[in-house]
């Protein structure tokens, strides 16, 4: 049985975009802790403090779209945010979350069934979805994207593993 | 079976024969692009405690976002790029006075056809106005690929997008990309290739191109294409790039598409996306006499010289209106000097502009922010809530036309009235 990583939902609509997540004048930053202070900022400090007492963020489709901004996914990590999951993601917004060691859920039902304020567990290896009681599937991750995601992101990924077999080549 | 641009042009960077989408590539992208999140790949290298760059000539740097500096700290960064490109010999290096990123690497003739080309910002789409695939990354991936040349890619489907034309009297591709982001919404098109067929785009300037493939971003797409041709030849020749430096990539004739959607450009009004999501698109006449503070005629999609020129052809001899401010902010340093010498500038000055230097000035926040409830027309390709200033202003977003129009009358209004 594998570690399950979840908490309490803080649940948003479609479309859901990095200017609203994480606005562009606190890009000068790259630390997820002063991130995590402005992130859903737009939306006012009610939503910022619940976004701070929970570990899960859920979403409608097209979470993340707009810009390419990598923050968009640090800042969550930064809030205390061990999970995202929603009906869809916009493709940079995936991306930045795999490579941030965020994961992130491609899961309609799951998004659907939970409550804002609920609880939502994920067993990674497993692809499941528990909330409301419920048990939901999702496709696992490739193997690829799934060590990049176990290192802790893209950049710990290659320090572990890239980065020394390609020293060890160019020794032999 | 037939073949789509994108599954011929990942192959060829994957350097395998052919791949099928859904398919996950290691791809060795062309060209790396990085604008104001350079320092960011800067400091993740330092982290990664590696000073080793697969190929430096890959590299292209572009200080845009926030030219020139505001504060200290983005001082610093810019010099830490600075200093990187000179220790490391990145030839491709703009500081803080050439313009916007993806204006500037097409002006230098560095965007081919054929090439895949990855790059910090999401609009990286728009090289696909030249026939290349490009497409938006995060800092930290950019920075595996100045280490390591590759990065992982999901073979996407493709879209097919007809547009037919000409164009209906003072509607421009702005319009038709606004009706398509509209009709197809903001993931209408997402991890997919966009791909721009019908009579519009054969025979289209490279400037629509980029309009049509910067815009595409705003469906989700992964990438967005126009098939190379005459046109694209002679833009490159120009640039002195000849033909023999590149190869040509096309879709195949019975390539096979997961959707597809056409516009009549032909029947088309100009069309206004209203606040706060690209995606809620109306025709101009559902949304005329809205009441604007500001006008922002700038950005990688409607900032060209053909935009400015555009713009100008209304304003010529006119006045903004009292209480409008009109802010203009050229592309590209190529841009400004063209529009100098052949009095583009002054006409805009002479109707009441603030012309500032290029970049992307007010698209990234960067001066020309707003108040609490005010409003601005901008020909950007957002409109989301506090993306120039307070977060309780509202942007809505037009042709450089319509931008013109609505300047002059201080609300928002038909350019075909001007015309
Ligand atoms: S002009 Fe706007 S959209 Fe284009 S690269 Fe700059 S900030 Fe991004």
């Amino acid at each position: 049985m594998s570690e399950k990583i979840g908490g309490k939902v803080i649940k948003f609509g479609n479309s859901v975009d990095t200017d609203v997540i994480i606005p562009g004048r606190y890009l000068v930053s790259i630390d997820p802790q002063e991130l995590g202070k402005h992130a859903f900022e737009p939306l006012g400090p009610e939503v910022q403090k619940r976004l701070w007492s929970s570990q899960v963020v859920v979403a409608g489709s097209n979470l993340g779209c707009g810009s390419a901004r990598e923050q968009a996914a640090s800042c969550l990590i930064g809030a205390g945010i061990k999970a995202v999951v929603a009906k869809s993601f916009s493709r940079v917004f995936f991306r930045n979350c795999i490579n941030t060691g965020l994961p992130a859920i491609e899961c309609a039902e799951a998004a659907e069934a939970v409550a804002d304020g609920g609880e939502l567990w994920i067993d990674l290896e497993g692809g499941i979805v528990e909330a409301q009681g419920k048990s939901f599937r999702f496709a696992p991750y490739p193997q690829s994207l799934k060590q990049i995601l176990d290192a802790g992101g893209l950049i710990s990924y290659l320090a572990k593993y890239v980065l020394p077999q390609q020293q060890a080549l160019k020794r032999s | 079976m037939g073949k789509t641009f994108a599954e011929k042009a990942l192959a060829r960077a994957a350097g395998v024969a052919e791949v099928r989408p859904g398919e996950i590539v290691d791809v060795y992208p062309d060209l790396y692009m990085s604008h104001m999140a350079s320092w960011r790949c800067i400091r993740t290298m330092e982290k990664l405690g590696t000073d080793k760059i697969y190929d430096v000539d890959r590299i292209a740097m572009v200080m845009d976002h926030i030219s020139p500096a505001q504060t200290a700290k983005t001082a610093d960064d810019q010099r830490l790029c600075r200093e990187f490109a000179a220790r490391n010999g990145i030839k491709k290096f703009y500081d803080v006075n050439a313009g916007i990123a993806h204006v500037v690497l097409t002006e230098e003739g560095f965007i081919r056809p054929g090439m895949v080309i990855i790059g910090t910002d999401s609009h990286t789409t728009i090289y696909g106005a030249l026939g290349a695939f490009g497409t938006g990354v995060g800092f930290s991936e950019l920075t595996a690929a100045w280490v390591t040349g590759k990065l992982w890619m999901k073979v996407p489907l493709s879209v097919k997008v007809v547009i037919e034309g000409p164009l209906a009297r003072g509607v421009s591709s702005k319009d038709v990309m606004l009706k398509l982001i509209g009709d197809l919404t903001a993931d209408g098109a997402t991890y997919c290739s966009v791909e721009f067929h019908g009579s519009y785009s054969e025979g289209l300037s490279v400037s629509d191109r980029m309009t049509l493939c910067n815009l595409a971003m705003e469906l989700g797409a992964k990438n967005g294409f126009v098939r190379p041709d005459e046109i694209t030849r002679s833009y490159l020749a120009e640039r002195g790039v000849a033909p023999d430096r590149y190869s040509e990539i096309h879709p195949d004739a019975d390539a096979v598409y997961a959707k597809s959607a056409t516009i009549d450009g032909r029947t088309l009004a100009p069309q206004i996306a209203c606040p706060h999501t690209v995606d809620n698109v109306k025709p101009i006449d559902q949304v005329v006499g809205t009441k604007v503070n500001q006008v922002f005629i700038g950005s990688c999609a409607n900032a060209k010289y053909e935009d400015l020129a555009e713009a100008a052809k209304i304003l010529k001899g006119r006045k903004i209106a009292s209480g409008v401010r009109l802010l203009v902010s050229p592309a590209s340093k190529e841009i400004v000097a063209r529009i100098v010498k052949d009095g583009i500038y002054s006409i805009l000055l002479e109707a009441g502009a603030l012309i500032t230097n290029p970049g992307c000035s007010a698209c990234a926040g960067d001066g020309g922010v707003m108040a609490d409830g005010e409003v601005t027309l901008s020909t950007a390709n957002r409109n989301f809530q506090g993306r120039m200033g307070s977060y309780k202003a509202e942007i809505y977003l037009g042709s450089p036309a319509v931008a013109a129009a609505t300047a002059i009358k201080g609300f928002i209004a038909d350019p075909r009235e001007f015309l």
